[in-house]
């Protein structure tokens, strides 16, 4: 195995965080590890802006009436919610900051193909959350993150600046899209096959995929709105022939496979978290590779789960509710495969591998209401109620907020060579996965009771769950700052962490903490698969746990 | 990666030329794929609505001006001919014929747009316009002005993909005057020609649904 020497050249030369200084080295840059950095920065802000307004809803929600703002401000927060968590955070978050950093250094590469598209979505995404995020605040819009017409193009409020918004946005995650399948592949460096690629590589691949062959729908679909807004072209108003509905196919047939564009990436980070922390190699490489592909083709098909009440036929919705069926089989294959690699592992019980354990439960739960929500006579009782809030939420904050907090917290040493106080993030991931269960569990019950989503009040016999449900997001929110303190204080003061504390076998750990900025002195030739745990730990662990 | 001569034109994390040239192709096609889906939502409400309203996208789409809508057609099959003729040109380090024929390419393209906005002219003057604009008096009823807001759209769209591929093609026969292709490197003509070919594509589908059926 000879990913890169470790002679004391490599270690002692100039690192990717220091090597150019300046801050124009920075806003220039075309290193794929310092744009990492940035999307980091970037959706670090979005998804703190996006909290924000989430605990302002529950804190509306706290009492029956009003309790802090009238109904229109109600119905304006969940939009920019909505909107900031799945644009802002969601879509960009693991593929803009773990995808960009780690997919050259897994596959030996010195950079992605196209360095100076991948600085272009830096800028795509900070315009278009400017104008998206500005729009919202300035001119009210209260569609919610849908934009269903003919509710959308009738509103009082000011939509198209926040549709122009998400229309960048897209543009900037298909070109990441793009990017990351040209460099899957280009550049793997010799000796790394299809099938010794890490399965992030290959979760990686399956979103790109549908990064690149959903997104261009949402974007014209969207500016089709705009353009019925503004001018009255009546493609959607059913006063000149046009179809409200035919807007929600097109809507749901990106907005679904995007589900997957956020749940994706995070059972990428899970498949390299299990197999370092349980120290076996992939239980069953080839299946976990697979299903995300699998996942990937079949989550095209089962967009009309979103049209069950909305007078699609019995027969379609029948279809579509058996296809999304399929989604729960590629996800079981995945399950099963991780919890299987846990058998006869060495299990280290680290904050990453408590996160993983976070995200296997949420996964689950989440999944499996998923699958009953699929069932057509269930969702007519649950439709638009706080129990599709809470599945919802349970996948894509539980299962992939779990992964994002996974992959900080095991790719922090590397990509910042710092270590973060083990003691306190521990307390963190347990403060988070509590938090999280006590604001969503009480809105599984409350759907369940009847208490329709997107009202800012309800009757008086809702709120002690509400009461619950807002207690937990406290907890919730309380655990996200004592992250970001203590990584705060970790990039400045931490325990140094060499090139790879957790002992891990993971192509990426064979380079210095942080890399250098030529991430490999010249293209590696791999002898091995990736995680060969069977050959015993990295040569180059420095210290364990 | 030693063992080659290195070329101005690899960027350094490319191995070599080849590796950067397939990239560099595969990377366009991806993106003449999202192309494509970003017309398929047009081409799907083309379906809807046709479906919805056949009787009216019959007799409206009699009111399209087929005699330039064909000759449009010509003019765009023509002008595939001409690039395809420029990138084989390129590929033999032929500069003067590589950048006359991206401007005998560029010259059909305004030609498509100054007979399209005639076009376009002549059904304002009519009223014949989307949605709420629709004030054509000889023919009327639900779902011609549906007709109009889709072919507005899709021509508009359409129309906006040839601005911008002249202005591509205007930027390479740029960089082709100034000598920066050979026979060694001319990927950016041949991409350059794979996005004028897509323009030219998507025509030939919108020409027979809008004009002829």
């Amino acid at each position: 195995m000879s990913l890169s020497p470790t002679s004391d050249a490599v270690y002692n030369s100039p690192n990717y965080l220091t090597a150019p200084t300046g801050i124009r080295s920075w806003l220039l840059t075309l290193d794929h590890k310092r744009i990492g950095v940035m999307y980091l920065a970037l959706v670090v802000a979005a998804f703190a802006l996006g909290g924000f307004f989430a605990l302002l809803l529950r804190l509306e929600l706290l009492t029956p009436g009003p309790t802090v703002m009238d109904a229109m401000t109600y119905n304006r927060m969940f939009t920019l919610h909505g909107v900031i968590m799945i644009f802002l955070f969601m879509i960009p978050a693991i593929p803009g900051v773990f995808g960009n950093f780690f997919l050259p250094l897994m596959l030996g590469a010195q950079d992605v193909a196209f360095p100076k598209i991948n600085l272009l979505t830096v800028y795509l995404y900070l315009i278009g959350a400017t104008i998206a995020v500005w729009g919202m605040i300035q001119g009210g819009t209260d569609t919610g993150w849908t934009f269903y017409t003919p509710y959308s193009t009738t509103t009082v409020t000011t939509l198209s600046p926040v549709l122009l918004g998400a229309f960048i946005l897209g543009m900037g995650s298909i070109l990441t899209g793009l990017n990351f399948i040209v460099t899957i592949h280009t550049l793997r460096a010799p000796g790394i096959s299809w099938m010794r690629m890490p399965l992030f590589v290959w979760a990686m691949y399956a979103t790109s995929i549908i990064q690149v062959l959903a997104t261009p729908v949402l974007g014209m679909t969207l500016l089709l709105v705009a353009i019925e807004k503004t001018f009255g072209f009546g493609i959607f108003d059913p006063a000149r022939g046009g179809d409200p509905i035919l807007f929600q196919h097109l809507f749901w047939f990106y907005s679904h496979p995007a589900v997957y564009i956020m749940v994706l990436p995070a059972m990428a980070v899970i498949s390299e978290v299990v197999q370092t922390f349980a120290r076996k190699n992939m239980y069953g490489y080839k299946a976990v590779a697979f299903s995300s592909l699998g996942i990937a083709f079949v989550g095209f098909f089962v967009w009309g789960h979103h049209l069950f009440t909305s007078g699609q036929s019995t027969f379609a919705s029948g279809v579509f509710g058996v296809l999304s069926m399929f989604v729960g089989i590629f996800t079981a294959v995945k399950v099963f495969n991780w919890t299987a690699t846990l058998y006869k592992g060495a299990i280290q019980v680290s904050t990453p591998f408590v996160y993983f354990l976070g995200f296997l439960y949420f996964l689950i739960f989440g999944g499996l209401t998923g699958i009953a929500l699929s069932t057509v006579s269930l969702d007519v009782h649950w439709q638009d109620t706080y129990f599709v809030v809470a599945h919802f939420h349970f996948i894509m904050v539980g299962a992939t907020m779990m992964a994002f907090l996974a992959a900080l917290h095991y790719w922090w040493p590397k990509m910042f060579g710092r270590m973060y106080s083990e003691r306190w993030s521990l307390a963190a991931s347990l403060l988070v996965i509590l938090g999280f269960n006590a604001t969503f569990i009480p809105q599984f019950l409350l759907g369940n009771m009847g208490m329709p989503r997107r009202y800012y009040s309800y009757p008086q016999q809702f709120q002690s769950l509400n009461v619950a449900s807002t207690a937990g997001a406290s907890v919730l929110g309380f655990g996200f700052v004592l992250v970001l303190v203590y990584l705060v204080a970790s990039f400045f003061s931490g325990r140094v962490a060499g090139p790879n504390p957790w002992g891990s076998r993971g192509y990426e750990w064979d380079t210095p903490s942080p890399p250098n900025l030529l991430n490999f002195p010249e293209t590696p030739v791999i002898t091995r698969g990736p995680h060969e745990y069977q050959d015993g730990p990295s040569a180059e662990v420095t210290h364990g746990h | 990666m030693a063992t080659e001569a290195p070329s101005a034109h690899l960027a350094h994390h490319f191995p070599d030329l080849q590796t950067q040239e397939h990239a560099a192709r595969l990377g366009m096609w991806l993106f003449l794929a999202t192309e494509i889906l970003l017309f398929t939502v047009l081409f799907t409400a083309y379906a809807v609505y046709r479906y919805l309203f056949p009787g009216a996208f019959d007799e409206a789409s009699k009111l399209a001006h087929v005699s330039m809508g064909a000759t449009n057609t010509v003019v765009l099959i023509t002008s595939s001919l001409t690039v395809a003729l420029g990138i084989h040109y390129a590929r033999q380090g032929d500069k003067r014929k590589t950048v006359g024929l991206l401007a005998v390419t560029i010259a059909f393209g305004a030609v498509f747009m100054v007979l399209k906005g005639f076009e376009y002219h002549h059904h304002w003057v009519d009223g014949q316009l989307p949605g709420k604009f629709y004030h054509f008096t000889g023919l009327t009823g639900p779902g011609v002005s549906m007709y109009f807001t889709i072919y507005f759209l899709m021509t508009g769209l359409h129309g906006l993909h040839v601005l911008i591929g002249m202005g591509v093609l205007a930027w390479i026969a740029l960089r082709a005057a100034r000598g920066e292709f050979s026979r060694e490197y001319s990927t950016p003509v041949e991409l350059g020609g794979l996005y004028w070919h897509l323009v030219d594509l998507i025509w030939i589908f919108l020409f027979p649904l809008l004009y002829l059926v």
